[in-house]
């Protein structure tokens, strides 16, 4: 097994085990949008208007919350020392974990997002594109946050510090994210000009994230 | 293969931790750290990992592999066992083998070498101290690698596992190995080389003391 693919195996193990971050996250999300309507109100209009903005709210601070061990228990325990040291390049290892991570914490939103849109009153057209979005979204909030982790990896409590240092980095992709799914709802904007643009920031993210991330890295463990 | 230093220094902090520390080591030969505690015999092992930066003087490895950094070929065990107690004994030590590239991950021989071949579906995080560390010793076997680092191997180990740890240290030296450790106890190495890190005075404690 390459190292590449055993530091993938590896997370996603400990991701879905007992005390691991995936099933939290997904959790999470399930009840934030489902708290929505209890605090709104049977408003169905103003449901389905705010609607993708919300999933994309909950989506956001969902794949923010188990970040923050991402690098710190590897730091805590000792493994992230012998992972600095190995022949794997720390950029690829990075990305490796971050990719670990949205398969456990991202993708598990998208395959809820369906079933829990129906409380929101979106219609199957607004729920497929908004699975589109969240598809190519979520992506990039994984590996922006992954320059967050790596900058808090040596703090105690760093989760707020992740947060107050990621959310911003993220205003972006909420934004296209969210007026890309919007369009496909009100049919307002053509939903090609918000969508191709939040491809853009992903593939930014994904290139930008393990290179910052690793070079925090380095420069924490000095 | 020869691994030598001449006048490292390390700085930690802002303070000087040891400074014109010298030593030589051959293939088959071992080298024991002792100093008190805080003299910087941790310090001077992730140094020669690289995951220290060497604030002054010369780290040097000749007879390696060119195309490798020192770390690469060189086993860390420090003070921490690197394992995730979610994971079981044998996923966790197939997962370090499969990182540090061994080719065909065969965790039996390393495993039942440390006496932990029963518990091979067990959680780690039931593990005690002792086969946490015998886990990770087991690491060292798996995958061959020239340079072993050792911070304070013996700890938490039994007098049993003390003894099996020597012949495994002892088999590493015939290998074509070499061996650093820190230690205050006894290695169980004859001929070992002895590194004082204590009696290396540094600027300022020199200073102090005038």
């Amino acid at each position: 097994m390459s190292p590449l693919a055993a530091i993938l195996v590896r997370d996603i193990r400990i991701a879905v085990r007992v005390g691991g971050g995936a099933l939290i996250g997904v959790l999470f999300f399930l009840v934030v949008v489902t708290l929505t309507p209890f605090a709104l109100g049977p408003d169905i209009v103003l449901l389905k208007r705010i609607g993708p903005a919300i999933l994309w709210l909950a989506a956001l601070l969902a794949s923010l919350l188990a970040l923050d061990r991402l690098f710190a228990a590897d730091h805590e325990d000792g493994s992230l020392d012998l992972i600095l040291m190995g022949r794997a390049p720390l950029e690829l290892v990075v990305a490796a974990k971050g990719l670990a991570h949205w398969l456990t914490t991202g993708l598990p939103l998208i395959i809820a997002a369906p079933l829990i849109g129906l409380l929101l009153n979106l219609d199957g057209r607004a729920e497929a594109a908004l699975m589109l979005t969240f598809l190519v979204g979520t992506p990039a909030l994984t590996f922006i946050g992954l320059i967050g982790a790596a900058i808090a990896v040596t703090l105690r409590r760093g989760g707020l510090l992740l947060a107050v240092l990621v959310l911003p980095l993220t205003v972006p992709v909420l934004i296209f994210g969210v007026a890309a799914a919007n369009a496909a709802v009100a049919g307002s904007v053509p939903f090609g000009n918000p969508f191709t643009i939040l491809c853009a920031l992903t593939l930014a993210s994904l290139v930008v994230g393990p290179f910052a991330a690793a070079a925090a890295l380095r420069q924490e463990m000095e | 293969m020869r691994l030598s230093a001449s006048d490292l220094a390390c700085r930690r902090g802002g303070r000087e931790v040891f400074a014109g520390v010298s030593f030589s080591v051959r293939t088959g030969e071992a080298l024991a750290i002792r100093g008190r505690n805080g003299a910087g015999k941790s310090s001077l092992l992730r140094m020669v990992v690289g995951l220290i930066r060497v604030a002054a003087g010369r780290l040097a490895l000749e007879g390696g592999d060119p195309e490798m950094m020192l770390g690469e070929q060189a086993h860390y065990l420090g003070h921490q066992d690197a394992l995730k107690p979610s994971l079981s004994v044998g996923e966790n030590l197939r997962f370090w083998s499969g990182f540090l590239g061994a080719a065909a991950a065969d965790i039996g021989a390393p495993l039942a070498a440390v006496g932990l071949e029963a518990l091979v579906d067990l959680p780690a995080a039931y593990l005690s101290a002792g086969q946490r560390r015998r886990l990770s010793i087991a690491r060292l076997l798996a995958v061959k690698r020239p340079i072993w680092l050792l911070d304070e191997p013996t700890s938490t180990l039994d007098a049993a596992a003390q003894e099996r740890l020597g012949e495994f240290m002892r088999a590493h030296l015939d290998g074509g190995g070499l061996i650093m450790a820190a230690t205050h106890g006894v290695l169980g190495l004859e001929g070992a080389q002895e590194l004082q890190l204590d009696q290396i005075p540094s600027p300022q404690a020199a200073e102090a003391s005038s």
